[in-house]
């Protein structure tokens, strides 16, 4: 089986290598303006002259998206491993599998309930 | 073909030249369609298209790239330097990587059996090594909306990043459903299994194709393809996280969109449309599987030239509210299909 990551390394390593290369190509042949005012070098924001940084602070709906998303995730890691046992298991599995999508659709229904993800 | 089946004895040669050729079709296919996709639209929109750089225009993505890497590279004065110049690399490297699992062409071995060929890794659990990929999208794409040190990249990465996350477990339940059906872990598996036992989109009635059907739809969400490209909202967000990036940096997002788009629909058709399976599979090699993923591709630029954007609030809603129960319910009644022994 250890066999079967040999190439998979290798391809990512490919993968990696293609774009890459042509950013580094790019920078070897790139072109350089003699003009190097300082207004080339502005955030372009419409014309607008930047006011401040931009890491400003922003809504926290954002973080309930990502509470509500760590939730279902660790869900999903739980699945796979169901899904590959369940012709073993038989239908205890489909009952223990409900129970705990159950629950968390609980979770899922009060997140609903409050208008955790409208955001208008 | 029998050539290249004595190299997958070495897996370091395997993974070279099996490689090598993947990576090459799909970064091909992934340059072209960008001259394959302003001709379509173009007749859509009733409009002429690119057609003076070779026959039909059809070497305008040649044209484009050399134009690209002769503009001049400007990283804004506040960027974050390092993000700012590794994050055009990143998208490309795991929208190519997802496809090292994906079998791009089989045959029935003399067992009976369906046999997979052309598949760079054969991973076990190839179905994870693909989502975790496309889990990392998201970085690259905050890591340039973070790092462009600009209001409005800024907002458009926390809007993609809220959108791929959100588009993710409806994603990962609607591939579950295929891994639940079959039984297995690896792509390869998945192909096999459908070669023998027929396609899921129709051996599983109903539920296989409303998987499908909602897999194909995440994927475009992932792939930040309209209607679901809040990211790159031109005309509220200039142009998402894209806007301090010039030449071939900007180009580079550009290219991963469209291997990224390639690659959703080679695994949509190998989880669901039985991969490289059909009639005279053996003598067509990867033909199949390249026709299928190409209508899905064409179906997939076909839905972004007649279709419009939905706003973010608007996506956020359709995907906690309706797809994900919706693929919870689907799982679940998959599972049950299996336990009662109906698949």
């Amino acid at each position: 089986m250890a066999d079967e990551w040999i190439p998979a390394a290798i391809y990512l390593v490919l993968c990696l290598a293609a774009p890459l290369g042509l950013l580094f190509g790019a920078f070897a042949v790139r072109v350089r303006a003699r003009d190097q005012s300082p207004a080339k070098f502005d955030t372009y924001e419409c014309g607008e002259e930047p006011d401040g940084v931009a890491w400003v602070r922003f809504h926290p709906r954002y973080y309930i998206v990502a509470l509500l998303f760590v939730l279902f995730d660790v869900e999903a890691a739980f699945l796979f491993p169901w899904a590959v046992s369940l012709r073993d298991a038989g239908l205890i599995a489909i009952v223990d599998m409900a129970i705990f999508l159950g629950i968390l659709l609980v979770g899922w229904a009060y997140a609903v309930r409050k208008g955790a993800i409208e955001w208008q | 073909m029998s050539q290249l089946e004595a190299l997958v004895e070495d897996p370091w040669l395997h993974g070279l030249v099996i490689g090598f050729l993947v990576l090459n079709l799909l970064m091909a296919v992934g340059g072209f369609a960008s001259w394959w996709e302003r001709r379509f639209a173009a007749r859509i929109q009733n409009r002429i298209g690119p057609n003076i750089v070779g026959p039909l225009g059809v070497l305008q993505p040649i044209a484009d790239l050399i134009k690209m890497a002769q503009k001049e590279d400007i990283v804004p004065r506040d960027a974050d330097r390092v993000l700012f110049n590794l994050a055009p690399a990143l998208p490309t490297f795991l929208a190519l990587g997802g496809a090292a699992v994906i079998p791009f062409a089989g045959s029935w071995g003399e067992d009976g059996r369906w046999q997979n060929q052309l598949v760079v890794a054969d991973l076990d659990i190839g179905i994870l090594w693909v989502m975790a990929l496309a889990g990392l999208m998201v970085f690259p794409v905050w890591m340039a909306g973070w790092a462009s040190n600009n209001k409005y990249t800024l907002l458009a990465g926390m809007r993609a990043v809220a959108q791929g996350i959100s588009y993710e477990i409806p994603l990962l339940l609607s591939a579950l459903v295929a891994v639940v059906a079959t039984g297995e872990l690896s792509i390869s598996g998945i192909v096999s299994w459908q070669a023998e036992h027929g396609w899921l989109i129709w051996r599983l009635p109903v539920l296989g194709f409303v998987a499908f059907l909602l897999f194909f739809l995440m994927s475009l969400a992932e792939a930040n393809r309209i209607p679901f490209d809040i990211p790159e909202a031109e005309s509220e967000l200039v142009a998402g996280v894209m806007v301090e990036y010039t030449g071939l940096k900007f180009g580079l997002f550009l290219f991963a969109e469209y291997v990224h788009t390639f690659v959703a629909a080679l695994l949509a058709v190998a989880l669901f449309l039985g991969g490289a399976h059909g009639p005279f599979a053996e003598r067509v090699g990867p033909l199949w599987l390249l026709l299928k993923a190409g209508l899905l591709f064409v179906s997939i630029y076909w839905i972004r030239w007649s279709w419009y954007r939905f706003r973010a609030d608007q996506l956020m809603v359709l995907c906690w509210h309706y797809l994900i129960p919706i693929t919870v319910l689907l799982v679940m009644g998959t599972a049950t299909m299996v336990s009662l022994g109906w698949l």
